[in-house]
């Protein structure tokens, strides 16, 4: 694999609408307060962490993005955020690939859409439909960010975050693209808290989106590198998520004990438990971002490596490990190490507050 | 197939036609259970049906939970994709491309490009998608349902016939397959995407995207339109769809439009949207093997702005190299080129 290097990082999560934000959040590290969530024919609401009201969001005057969903506007708004420092430093035409990973995908326009095709399908809204589709997000942040050759949209668990990182680097390493930002991101209804509630009845539903600009460029690195990333580790009758956890764990370089752990415990005995076992012998620094956040769904797989990534750009850690045990496909992990030769390029705002471990 | 009675009663309809097809490409290819297989699926809504399902329940019966958490598993594309996994007896990485209607030709295309990059000897492959209410009411709502019949670049078509199915294609390297002796059926010579972020829905008038796409495949397989023999169209019957593509096959095909037998094989079959790719592109395998030209059974007058010949009736011709089209919303195109095993 050539040297990779992470040169942006955006989030959108229940703790606001930037990097700084979440970063505040996971440094205080106390769960995000819970709204309700209201379930039709149940008095009892589901319980959620919503992403809080933007208070301005420029993009939205582009003229693809009006009628769009929640969804778009967060994998927007991090996408903006984390490819900032790549568009600052390259001319206009430099080439970004651009990769949406979703699970749940376009839940609310989906729900909108059904619910008025039920009641008549002959008023169902057009503007609604197109919208409902998993590569709409996608193509409007790729509309919005212009240059960009090569769009796809990857769906699975979680843990397929990783597989658009891995991806995203295949597209670098055969100069298909000079920059490519890696998107997860989701929205969310009481429907999908509804079906997350049959898995995980003490989960916490949230929404947002996490992105990672990764380029082979170190002059636009933040001072990290993508170290290694593990192959999927696909569940089968033969690998439950136990051992599908453990085989990724062995397949990491063996980490320091200062290293920061950046896991995806959620609380939820288990749910947690296949993760918590492949990593019981761990006693350095573990930050676990879906503990402040809530169960983002791919939203969380990429707040756990902005997370990593930006605990090794800020420090005080050399290098981070991201575990990503999914829920129903796979199990992947990376390291991400400290780039020191670089110059460190810092977007203002991102220089306000640490993450402690 | 290795599944239980129980397993099998849990896969809904887009499921089945997957599991079908993998089936039969499994069968075909002669491979046995292994480990370390990559799997590469497009679809665009899995098991949308089940979605459905899940949201009326839901909303009927709030305070039943029957079969419920079973939807929203089984809803999951990785989920059908682990099912496929399971019942041919083999293991590896699952990889799900959501790029709409191009979604299939984009996953045969990543599953050339594993191999193509040594990391991976064998790829399955395909694409699929089901019918349901959604998807259908979807297409209606845009008035892009055909209220007569799906005539692709026709001068007075009016719409797309959307249908629904699925098709899985066993990838190796030559090496391989030599090893092993296998029936070669076809090589998959090369692979170009692009996107047009024009507009979701609609394509950029000239194809600009799509003619990229084209020239990109072409490169890949050091090959130009005159060595195309045909060219399977995405050729939705859609009056933008047809006439983008048109003015795109038009502007890369140059002189050579004037005799590039083109069809577009969604007048016979419908649009199967995720698994549309997939499925023509073995329609492209059936005409490379049989030496024949898919055709457009129901073209009336071809649109003007077609500068290419429209194939009306099946035709015997020598078919060395053809070139398949799928488009998405969102703007992804994707274009495969597969050559003749002789």
């Amino acid at each position: 694999m050539s040297r990779v290097y992470v040169c942006g990082l955006g989030t959108v999560s229940p703790a606001g609408w930037s990097l700084a934000a979440m970063r505040a959040a996971l440094a205080k590290g106390e769960p995000l307060p819970i709204q309700p969530l209201e379930r039709p024919g149940w008095e009892e609401p589901l319980r959620a962490r919503l992403v809080p009201p933007a208070t301005r969001l420029p993009f939205l005057a582009h003229p693809r993005l009006r009628r769009t969903s929640p969804i778009t506007h967060y994998a927007a708004a991090a996408a903006l955020e984390a490819v900032a420092v790549v568009r600052t430093n390259n001319e206009r035409n430099f080439r970004l690939g651009v990769i949406v990973c979703l699970q749940a995908g376009c839940v609310q326009y989906s729900y909108r859409f059904f619910d008025e095709t039920l009641k008549d399908p002959a008023t169902a809204s057009p503007l609604l439909f197109p919208e409902t589709v998993f590569a709409a997000p996608a193509s409007h942040v790729a509309t919005l960010l212009e240059n960009t050759p090569l769009v796809y949209t990857l769906a699975g668990d979680p843990a397929c975050f990783l597989q658009g990182i891995a991806l995203g680097v295949q597209w670098l390493e055969e100069q298909r693209v000079e920059a490519c930002v890696v998107i997860g991101a989701e929205e969310t209804n009481w429907l999908l808290a509804d079906a997350l509630w049959h898995f995980e009845p003490q989960a916490v539903i949230s929404a947002g989106a996490g992105a990672v600009c990764l380029s082979l460029d170190t002059a636009v690195s933040l001072g990290v590198e993508l170290d290694a990333i593990t192959d999927p580790h696909t569940y089968t009758a033969q690998t439950n998520r136990t051992r599908a956890a453990r085989l990724m764990r062995e397949q990491l370089p063996p980490a320091l004990p200062t290293e920061l752990l950046c896991d995806g415990s959620s609380g939820s005995p288990r749910a947690d438990a296949p993760e918590r076992a492949a990593w019981l012998d761990w006693t350095g620094p573990r930050l676990s971002p879906k503990r402040i956040l809530g169960e983002g769904l791919m939203a969380a797989g990429a707040w756990q490596c902005v997370a990593a990534c930006d605990a090794v750009a800020r420090g005080p850690f050399a290098a981070a490990t991201v575990s990503l045990v999914g829920s129903n496909q796979q199990a992947i992990g990376a390291r991400f190490t400290c780039d020191k030769s670089r110059t460190v390029h810092l977007p203002a705002r991102a220089q306000q507050s640490n993450i402690r471990a | 197939m290795r599944l239980t009675p129980r397993q099998v009663a849990r896969v809904e309809r887009a499921g089945r036609m997957l599991l079908l097809a993998g089936h039969e490409a499994w069968t075909q290819s002669g491979w046995q259970p292994k480990e370390n297989l990559p799997l590469v699926l497009g679809t665009t809504a899995g098991g949308m049906s089940l979605g459905e399902a899940y949201f009326r329940a839901a909303r009927r019966a709030p305070h039943s939970h029957r079969q419920q958490p079973t939807r929203a598993f089984h809803y999951q594309a990785q989920t059908q994709a682990r099912t496929l996994a399971t019942a041919l007896g083999f293991s590896g990485a699952i990889t799900i491309i959501s790029n709409a209607c191009a979604s299939g030709s984009n996953a045969i295309g990543h599953a050339w490009e594993l191999i193509r990059r040594g990391q991976a000897e064998h790829v399955l492959a395909g694409g699929y998608d089901a019918l349901c209410q959604m998807v259908f009411a979807g297409f209606d709502s845009l008035q892009a349902l055909s209220p007569t019949t799906c005539r692709p670049f026709d001068a007075r078509r009016d719409g797309l016939a959307i249908g629904e199915g699925a098709a899985v294609l066993a990838l190796e390297t030559l090496d391989g397959a030599r090893r092993r002796g296998a029936a070669i059926l076809a090589e998959l010579a090369s692979y170009g995407t692009t996107i047009d972020p024009y507009h979701l829905t609609q394509p950029q008038p000239q194809g600009e995207g799509a003619v990229t796409a084209m020239r990109l495949a072409c490169e890949g397989a050091r090959l130009g339109p005159a060595d195309i023999d045909y060219l399977n169209a995405h050729g939705t019957g859609t009056p933008l769809n047809d006439s983008a593509e048109a003015a795109a096959i038009n502007h890369w095909a140059g002189p050579r439009a004037a005799t590039l037998p083109v069809s577009s094989t969604k007048a016979s079959i419908g649009h199967l949207l995720g698994g549309a790719g997939a499925v023509e592109a073995v329609v492209c395998l059936m005409a490379l093997r049989e030496q024949w030209l898919p055709p457009e059974i129901s073209i009336g007058t071809q649109d003007p702005a077609c500068n290419f010949k429209i194939v009306r009736q099946p035709e015997d011709a020598r078919v060395n190299v053809v070139l398949s089209n799928s488009f998405g919303f969102g703007g992804v195109n994707a274009t495969l080129i597969l050559r003749r095993w002789a």
